[in-house]
């Protein structure tokens, strides 16, 4: 488990989560706020290992919670669900590429608002829906899909900053070095 | 062996998230503010944020402007003090009717001055956060509004900060009352996702007489808002159901997206 990246992580969350509710500037202007937590849950499950998904989409969700109407909890399981997911398959996703980056950030956007809605009808809350949830729906998985790539980039500058890295061997080895002399 | 951890970790996490949704309402609430108690300090550091630029703008102003400022204040306060003594003078005549008939009077409205602090993060709920709390002698149902109008209802109180649920969340139903000759009755409900500014007016008699324009008042009826708050104006009605029931549109009076400071009603007096 890296502490160091799953620290970050967490610290990232808990700022985006205070963001989201402190400046409301995206709401004023499209009407809808932008979620950055399946963007983080994208790059910890792509990047960390599952202890640290877990503990993002526990903490997380318990975040979003507590400044919002949700009842405690109820983000929880869309975030996880996604993490899971993206992590089980971390092998075969060529996470380098901002493209691939873009892609799962769309997906993860667009899939744990639904998932949230969803599970708010199933334990029988009310919230505001309606044609208009349509437009925020597809501001929050532009939003989302937009931030991805930014947000790795960000990651991978903290991790080259502040985290240790290997020292390069050179190929040079001296006792495989070709003397040239007289013979 | 690693895929069975992973499996493992799941099950964990989705225990946990049914002991937390499982949790009696108390409870969950009281651990609901706990959590969000942690964000505090930032709050106190977005508010100083969010003063600086305009403490800044204020250091630049000539002091000629200001003065003029002050002066039109000065003129202002000295109409709104003719102005209460009229309306005390009414009040004081009112309260002597109401004794000749034998009815209750009215007791003076306790008003508590209240910033708001943030805002629901999720887009499917139309609430805020104020930062007054159960220290400051907040209760959950009490009225929050603006000089314009009706904002809502406290919905949930912790020690130091309260969650207002706002008019257009389908949790926030009021009664109301359209100043018109008939005075027909209906129920605020939910607004639109996107446009908060309009809110649907249902469950008004067929035989409903709306007009654009016409203006909405807190009926009193309800039991948590007192009568007379301003709520908005009449956009327009059309009949449903086969001309059973009308239903409205109504613009509010407050500007739900702009909230900066509230008032939090303490002493509600209910009809």
């Amino acid at each position: 488990m890296d502490i160091l990246q799953t620290i970050l992580i967490l610290t990232a969350a808990f700022l985006a989560v205070f963001g989201e509710a402190t400046f409301p500037v995206l709401p004023r202007w499209l009407g809808a706020q932008v979620d950055l937590l399946p963007v983080l849950m994208v790059y910890a499950a792509l990047n960390l290992d599952f202890i640290a998904v877990s503990l993002l989409a526990v903490l997380g969700g318990l975040w979003f919670d507590a400044l919002s109407a949700n009842p405690l909890g109820i983000s929880i399981l869309p975030l996880y669900v996604v993490g899971f997911l993206i992590h089980l398959r971390r092998d075969l996703i060529l996470r380098e590429l901002s493209f691939a980056q873009l892609v799962l950030g769309t997906v993860a956007s667009a899939v744990v608002p639904v998932l949230s809605v969803l599970l708010l009808l199933t334990a029988g809350k009310q919230p505001l829906l309606g044609w208009g949830s349509i437009w925020q729906w597809i501001v929050m998985t532009a939003g989302g899909a937009a931030a991805t790539p930014l947000v790795f980039a960000l990651f991978n500058w903290c991790n080259h900053a502040l985290g240790y890295q290997p020292r390069t061997e050179t190929s040079f080895r001296p006792d495989r070095e070709i003397r040239r002399g007289r013979l | 062996m690693f895929r069975k951890r992973q499996y493992i970790a799941l099950g964990v996490v989705t225990l946990l998230v049914l002991l937390i949704l499982s949790l009696p309402p108390r409870v969950a609430s009281h651990l609901k503010l706990a959590v969000g108690s942690l964000f505090l300090p930032l709050f106190g550091l977005a508010g100083t944020t969010q003063q600086l630029p305009a403490d800044l703008a204020d250091s630049v102003l000539p002091r000629r402007e200001l003065l003029q400022q002050i002066d039109r204040l000065r003129h202002t306060n000295e109409a709104f003090q003719v102005q209460t003594l009229q309306a005390a003078a009414l009040a004081r005549e009112n309260d002597q009717l109401h004794s000749l008939l034998n009815w209750q009077q009215q007791a003076p409205w306790k008003l508590r001055l209240a910033n708001v602090i943030m805002r629901d993060p999720a887009n499917w709920w139309q609430t805020v956060q104020i930062n007054l709390g159960s220290r400051d002698g907040i209760q959950t149902n009490l009225p929050v509004l603006t000089a314009e109008g009706l904002v809502g209802r406290v919905s949930a109180v912790g020690y130091t900060r309260s969650q207002v649920v706002l008019i257009g969340d389908p949790n926030c139903r009021i009664s109301v009352i359209v100043e018109n000759p008939a005075h027909d009755m209906g129920i605020i409900g939910a607004s639109g996702p996107l446009d908060t500014s309009l809110v649907d007016l249902t469950y008004l008699s067929g035989r409903a007489s709306l007009k654009s324009g016409q203006n909405v008042f807190t009926s009193g009826l309800g039991g948590v808002f007192p009568k007379g708050i301003p709520v908005g104006q009449v956009v327009d009605s059309r009949p449903v159901e086969f001309g059973l029931y009308t239903e409205a549109r109504v613009k509010l009076s407050v500007d739900l997206g702009a909230l900066d400071q509230v008032w939090v009603l303490l002493n509600p007096q209910l009809n």
